[in-house]
């Protein structure tokens, strides 16, 4: 082969390579833009629920039934702890009953270093219980279960009525020291689940 | 030479190292009867320190639960359909599927023998077994399943001649009655009877006794007998079976004029008591706590009846029955309509030195179909478990005159900590009476941290006698039948918690 020629067949090597390299540029997809772009955006705290177990009285009144219900998911145990309430306050789902004295609100809720937590309610508690050693200790253990249930954080709740230590709710069971959760008065094998 | 001396060393350290510890357990003098609807068993136990134990594994045989031994831990663990039993050995206490149980006294080990309270057997194995456990310790009885063992009592109204008897069977159960020369045999249709005897000689009667069937009674006469006259007759749920029996002779009877031939009419429980031996005085003082009052009203019912005036109405029905019955000193924290506070009422119990506080409730709930009488006793958190465990180590303060005395301190809230095991039998005694007279709950007996009961220094439950809001039952509570009913259903086991108290407190 002759000096021109090599020259020749150099020039068509270098522009087939560029060429192959241009097409490579085209068709084939950057390798290191993809994290950025697929990264999902966080959905929108209003629409982030966990699933709590509420309790609520048998249809007959003499036991606490666990029901499964979506409560807005909150960031810290404290805010956690005052959705779970919201919602254990609000009415019972069919077929079961609201232990907690109607027009019961959360007056306040927070959580000491040594796993106790503090549930402040308005004196409708008390002023509008209906009575009773049975039903008294319902509406304690409702709220009682459903802060320990939920919250692990959380070994034991004492129980304010307008921001202070009472005796009783009712008259017969003692709410004056912090009360772990209660699974006696659990009617059993009836963790039924509702929105 | 040597050699010699090595094993005889040996041998000496295996016996002392080897032999299990000198057992102190000594069998009972009566073994329990296990009653089923199997039929009936004995089931041994020993006592030790005074304390009735059985071994677990005679509990395992009987029960058909697996025992698994944690040797790590000290303890063991009983599993019955996934429910399981944790224990550790020298505590008083059991977690019974993740509940704490209170047990009269340490779980222990003899040898290779696990040996624990015959309460473990309501208390620790009762909650997850399939059947009712029932231990009823008086009669040596340990019931299973749903049984019919009634209780039977007798007395001699009348020594006579003619002797006047009756045998009461309660509840009210048919019984059908043999009359032979020299005996009479009433067999009770019943799985097996809870005798309240024996009746000594008295009169014509040898004696009265369980036949040698569980579920009969023979009154056993003596040579001077005639033929004795019966007669049944229901009431108050109860069954009475009036005895008369006659001189064998046709003379007439001459009566012993010292004797009076009708006897005052004591309540039926009393008579159980024998004759001629006069009880050591455990029950001194009562106190009865009419719950609410004042401005407290309680559960007030859709008619009108405040809970606050039937606690004090049957309060007062009760405290007449006990001062007239048993001549006991009867303490109401309450005599009339006014607010006393929780702290008041313990107090007034408390430093009136009672030896039993009832507390009288009556009950409300969401559902108007709740119904029943329910009887709690308090629960103690493990505060109050620690104040119960540190009551034994009394602490000892130097006299005067020289020495030391030894002195309880238990802080008041905490006063009902060392009386829980026999607020337990108090409530199960309470519970057995009421179910005779009046409808009771679905779950009679409970426990709860209840706020009078916690600070009482004394055996203590709190009744509650019935739903006020069930229509049914607030129509019938207003009623005497119902008032009388109950306050006789606390009448009666008062007299029996007080042969416990009598038999617990003996030397």
């Amino acid at each position: 082969m002759s000096g021109r020629a090599k020259i020749y067949l150099l020039a068509i090597v270098v522009a087939a390579a560029g060429v192959t390299w241009a097409l490579m540029r085209i068709f084939l997809p950057k390798p290191s833009a993809a994290p950025a772009a697929t990264v999902t955006a966080p959905a929108p705290t209003e629409t982030a629920h966990i699933t709590a177990t509420l309790y609520y009285g048998s249809s007959d009144g003499r036991a606490l039934v666990p029901v499964r219900r979506d409560v807005p998911a909150a960031t810290s145990v404290v805010d956690q702890g005052r959705q779970i309430l919201g919602v254990q306050f609000q009415d019972a789902p069919q077929p079961y009953v609201q232990v907690i004295p109607k027009g019961t609100k959360l007056r306040a809720f927070y959580v000491t270093e040594r796993g106790e937590a503090f549930v402040d309610l308005s004196g409708d508690v008390v002023s509008a219980h209906p009575g009773g050693s049975l039903t008294e200790l319902l509406t304690i253990y409702a709220i009682v279960n459903a802060v320990t249930t939920n919250l692990p954080a959380v070994q034991r709740v004492q129980l304010l009525v307008e921001g202070k230590e009472v005796d009783t709710i009712a008259g017969h069971v003692d709410v004056r020291r912090p009360l772990e959760g209660d699974a006696t008065l659990v009617r059993e094998g009836r963790a039924g689940g509702t929105k | 030479m040597m050699a010699r001396k090595r094993g005889a060393f040996v041998a000496l350290l295996c016996l002392v190292l080897g032999a299990p510890p000198q057992a102190q357990d000594t069998p009972a003098p009566t073994p329990l009867t296990l009653v089923s609807k199997d039929g009936r068993r004995t089931v041994p136990t020993v006592t030790s320190n005074g304390r009735e134990l059985i071994a677990l594994d005679d509990i395992a045989s009987l029960f058909q639960v697996t025992v698994r031994e944690d040797s790590l831990a000290g303890g063991f663990t009983i599993t019955y359909r996934g429910k399981t039993i944790i224990a550790s050995a020298d505590q008083p206490m059991a977690s019974v599927d993740g509940r704490i149980v209170t047990l009269p006294s340490p779980i222990t080990r003899s040898g290779r023998r696990w040996l624990v309270p015959v309460e473990f057997l309501p208390r620790a194995l009762g909650p997850i077994y399939d059947q009712r456990i029932d231990l009823r310790r008086a009669a040596r009885l340990l019931l299973v399943g749903d049984m019919r063992v009634p209780r039977v009592s007798a007395r001699v109204d009348a020594p006579g001649p003619p002797t006047r008897a009756a045998v009461v069977i309660s509840p009210a159960t048919p019984v059908a009655i043999v009359t032979e020369p020299t005996r009479l045999v009433l067999r009770v249709e019943a799985d097996a009877i809870e005798p309240i005897f024996p009746v000594s000689a008295t009169g014509l009667i040898d004696s009265v006794r369980v036949g040698d069937q569980p579920n009969v009674v023979v009154v056993a006469l003596n040579r001077q007998a005639g033929t004795a006259r019966t007669a049944i007759a229901t009431a108050d749920n109860a069954t009475r079976v009036a005895i008369e029996i006659p001189m064998a002779e046709a003379r007439p009877a001459v009566p012993d004029s010292r004797i009076p031939t009708t006897g005052p009419p004591l309540p039926t429980t009393e008579s159980s008591r024998l004759p001629g031996i006069e009880p050591r005085q455990a029950l001194q003082t009562l106190a009865i706590d009419p719950g609410h009052g004042g401005d407290e009203i309680g559960v007030r019912a859709a008619g009108g009846l405040e809970e606050k005036q039937l606690t004090l109405d049957i309060a007062r029905r009760l405290r007449g029955l006990v001062e007239r019955g048993l001549g006991v000193r009867v303490i109401l924290t309450r005599d009339d309509d006014r607010m006393v506070g929780i702290d008041e009422r313990a107090a007034a119990a408390n430093n009136g030195k009672a030896d039993l506080l009832l507390s009288l409730h009556a009950n409300g709930a969401l559902s108007g179909s709740s119904s029943g009488a329910e009887v709690f006793y308090d629960r103690l958190d493990r505060e109050g478990e620690a104040v119960r465990a540190a009551a034994a180590a009394a602490v000892a303060l130097p006299v005067i005159a020289g020495g030391t005395r030894n002195i309880d301190i238990v802080p008041w809230e905490m006063a009902q900590a060392r009386h829980v095991e026999a607020s337990a039998m108090l409530a199960s005694v309470v519970e057995q009476e009421l179910r005779q007279r009046v409808p009771m709950g679905q779950r009679p007996i409970q426990q709860g941290p209840m706020r009078l009961l916690s600070a009482a220094n004394m055996p203590a439950v709190l009744v509650e006698m019935a739903y006020l809001t069930n229509g049914a039952q607030e129509k019938a509570a207003g009623g005497d039948q119902f008032k009388n009913a109950v306050a006789q259903a606390l009448y009666s086991a008062i007299v029996r918690f007080r042969g416990y108290l009598e038999e617990t407190s003996a030397p």
